[in-house]
């Protein structure tokens, strides 16, 4: 048995190398997936890097990345396979003339006929995968247990072609944003990592390898302020992402310093309800006139 | 193996803080600790973090237990290191002395005055030193907190004795002043501000190597299972409402916003995927036409199940304010489930708050409104429930209606003043439904001057919602 991971600090490091930054706890998380064949569930608030975790870690292992959008209403023709009914028919007509029924039945349902979708495609992949499942939160919980079979055993059971088991073990990624609870079940199957909001030094970090021409004392000041903000009680705490969106902003206007005008100005980009950025405009910036 | 009887321990320690580990997470965690090192306390904490604590609310407890149970183990964590940080303080002093040109007393840490220690203290928390700041957080739990071995005091007691004698309120005030000074006398607001959060995240983790260090010393006397015993605190989802500490009160908030959002969300998809409605005649008929009179295709109603219009009258005296205080944070978090939320407070006069609530981003902003500035004392402030009552119906009793579904939350402890029951019972007869909530164990009921029972015979039934979890359960039924 191969293993894609040496040891944690290489995944770390391997992380790195693609630009994503990865904390103790993310790394050595990783490392166990790959070393049990386990599926991680991710969870943690929205733009927290989570579906980015599973892109870097297919960019740095060089596996292709074979993703599933999760929403209401998904089903098995969309997430496991479909049968070419279009093909399947034209096969019946092309020679009706010949052939016995059962012979004809056979042959309609074979991999000729077979549309793989991306659970199905993530296992019969010959080369290595990572797989995936984004937002799995979103499905009906009747929904999840068509996941539960490739999820413990990577395997797809077919009713007219039989089981089709992983010629490779891929990895495994199901995102969540925990607006409901997801099944014991599903639980059970996955080891579970929780992405919070980077801590001040991380969040600096990322900043300075994320946008370019970004002087270490504007990253440092915007983290230090973006922490700031995330203490309030909040409707919605800023997130990574929007992090890097307000540093990108001010590297564009030219702003070395951020003084406290500066930053009511900007924080639209970080905070998207009124109410909130009325409240971090008043604990930030303008007590100070009073 | 030593381990695999450590972590069996470990588990059942973890169940009996109430996470739920299966049996096929307690083997994948046995089978994850093969791949790390013991001595890598960090991962080997994710490991079994990964493997067994499923759910984010749950993590804190799961740190408890895992400190408890591992801190005497990975060597950067024994208790022998003093040397080290004796070394370490020689360095620094070497460094205090050309900064200062003053020389201390030399040898080793124990040796210091108290005022040196302070100074030193300042100087991590000035630099955000991390090392000396574990070292400093050892010395003053050896010199302050006052440990006897076999004394049956549990950590708090060591934690506040040795904060106390720190006065790290004090100590922060000194280092907003030095800042201040550094940057030669002013301050923006917005710099202040990000300096303060600083410091104050430097203190919180002193504070943190403190705790873990007494626990590591309590641990070390006690033995794991008896201090995971003593530690051991109920999940945020059970903390019961009436005898929240401070601290468990944060949390509960904390789990409460998560949690609306959860049901919020659970609701709006059970309303969407009801069941079809009853069969639509008349529209059956009418498609009919087009295949010639025959009913072809049964058409259904749409399924329109009634938005209840709720009122909340709630007592937010004393012990049970935290209770109603959560009641009214999730009833109007799912509001758009009601085609209308009315809500009431009492303790013994009674005013309408639901003015607090309207055009309000900010629910927990409308709550502590309530709880500073309505109207709700009549005599002497002592609960009234019978008078509340009265004054309820007679003032507002005409608005409820046959789709009004009424909540009273309460304990009933009505300091034996007249219960005028009879409100409730008429109350019923004019409402869709009359719930009464009680955040009193089911135990405790009808003792003393509890009288739920005597209400709670006129409605639909009276319901203990003690924490999160039952609360929870009541309001999606109730939508």
């Amino acid at each position: 048995m191969t293993y894609r991971f040496e040891d944690v600090p290489s995944v770390r490091d391997g992380l790195k190398s693609v630009n994503y930054l990865a904390d103790d706890g993310i790394s050595g998380v990783v490392f166990l997936a790959d070393r049990l064949q386990k599926p991680i569930l991710v969870e943690g608030p929205a733009g927290t890097g989570k579906t980015q975790l599973a892109k870097s870690v297919a960019e740095m292992s060089g596996a292709r990345l074979i993703r599933l959008q999760c929403y209401e209403g998904l089903d098995e023709s969309k997430a496991l396979y479909e049968w070419n009914y279009k093909k399947q028919l034209l096969r019946i007509q092309a020679d009706r003339s010949s052939d016995g029924w059962s012979e004809l039945h056979d042959d309609i349902f074979s991999d000729e006929f077979l549309l793989t979708r991306p659970l199905l495609e993530a296992i019969t992949a010959e080369e290595p995968v990572v797989l995936l499942i984004d937002e799995v939160d979103r499905v009906e919980i009747e929904t999840e247990a068509l996941l539960l079979e490739i999820l413990s055993d990577y395997q797809v059971s077919i009713p007219e072609l039989g089981t089709v088991t992983a010629t490779q073990i891929p990895l495994v990624f199901l995102t969540s944003n925990n607006t409901r609870e997801l099944s014991e079940a599903l639980k059970r199957r996955c080891l579970y990592l929780h992405v919070d909001y980077p801590d001040m030094e991380r969040e600096k970090e990322i900043v300075l390898t994320k946008v370019p021409d970004i002087s270490d004392n504007l990253a440092d000041q915007i983290a230090r302020i973006v922490r700031s903000i995330r203490q309030l009680e909040l409707k919605k705490a800023p997130s990574v992402s929007e992090t890097l969106d307000w540093a990108r902003t001010l590297v564009l206007l030219g702003i070395e310093h951020i003084e406290a005008q500066q930053a009511k100005e900007t924080l639209h980009i970080l905070l998207k309800y009124q109410s909130d950025i009325a409240k971090a405009a008043k604990e930030l910036a303008v007590e100070a006139r009073q | 193996m030593a381990t695999v009887d450590l972590l069996s321990g470990f588990i059942q320690e973890l169940r009996a803080a109430g996470l739920p580990v299966s049996l096929t997470e307690n083997l994948d965690a046995m089978e994850a600790v093969k791949h790390i090192p013991i001595e890598d306390r960090d991962a080997f904490k994710y490991a079994l973090g990964a493997t067994l604590v499923k759910n984010n609310a749950h993590w804190r407890a799961f740190e408890t237990v895992f400190e408890v149970y591992f801190s005497l183990r990975g060597p950067q964590y024994q208790l022998r290191d003093d040397a080290e940080a004796d070394e370490m303080w020689r360095d620094m002093q070497e460094a205090l002395r050309q900064g200062e040109g003053k020389g201390a007393a030399g040898g080793s840490m124990d040796n210091l005055t108290p005022e040196e220690l302070m100074l030193l203290l300042y100087q991590a928390l000035m630099h955000g030193d991390d090392a000396l700041m574990r070292a400093l957080a050892r010395q003053a739990v050896s010199r302050f907190a006052g440990m006897e071995p076999g004394r049956p005091v549990g950590g708090t007691y060591y934690l506040y004795r040795t904060l106390r004698n720190l006065d790290l309120d004090a100590m922060m005030e000194k280092l907003m002043e030095a800042t201040r000074q550094q940057v030669g006398g002013e301050l923006t607001q917005l710099e202040e501000r990000l300096e303060h959060d600083e410091y104050e995240s430097r203190i919180e983790k002193f504070k943190k190597e403190i705790e873990a260090e007494i626990r590591r010393r309590l641990v070390a006397d006690r033995g794991a299972e008896a201090m995971a015993k003593t530690l051991r605190k109920p999940l945020p989802e059970d903390v019961d409402f009436m005898h929240a500490s401070r601290d468990e009160m944060l949390q509960l908030r904390k789990a409460l916003h998560p949690l609306t959002r959860k049901l919020a969300a659970r609701l709006a998809r059970k309303r969407r995927h009801g069941r079809k409605g009853p069969l639509d005649f008349r529209s059956t008929v009418r498609h009919s036409l087009s295949y010639g009179g025959v009913p072809a295709e049964p058409k259904f109603k749409y399924p329109r199940p009634a938005k209840p219009e709720l009122m909340v009258v709630a007592d937010i005296s004393g012990s049970v304010a935290a209770f109603a205080r959560f009641t009214l944070h999730l009833v109007y978090a799912i509001q758009n489930q009601f085609s209308k939320v009315r809500s009431f407070v009492f303790i013994d006069g009674i005013d309408e708050v639901t003015e607090y609530f309207k055009g309000i981003d900010d629910i927990s902003e409308a709550v502590h409104r309530v709880n500073t500035e309505a109207d709700v004392v009549w005599v002497d402030g002592h609960s009234d429930y019978g008078h509340a009552f009265e004054v309820f119906w007679e003032r507002w009793g005409k608005d409820v209606g046959p789709k009004t579904t009424v909540l009273l939350l309460g304990d009933a402890r009505n300091n034996y003043h007249a219960s005028q029951s009879w409100v409730v019972k008429e109350m019923r007869q004019k409402a869709r439904h009359v719930y009464w909530l009680n955040p009193e164990p089911r135990s405790y009921w009808n003792t003393g001057d509890s009288i739920v029972g005597e209400y709670g015979v006129h409605t639909d039934g009276v319901y203990e919602c003690r924490n999160l979890r039952q609360l929870e359960g009541f309001v999606e039924k109730l939508a």
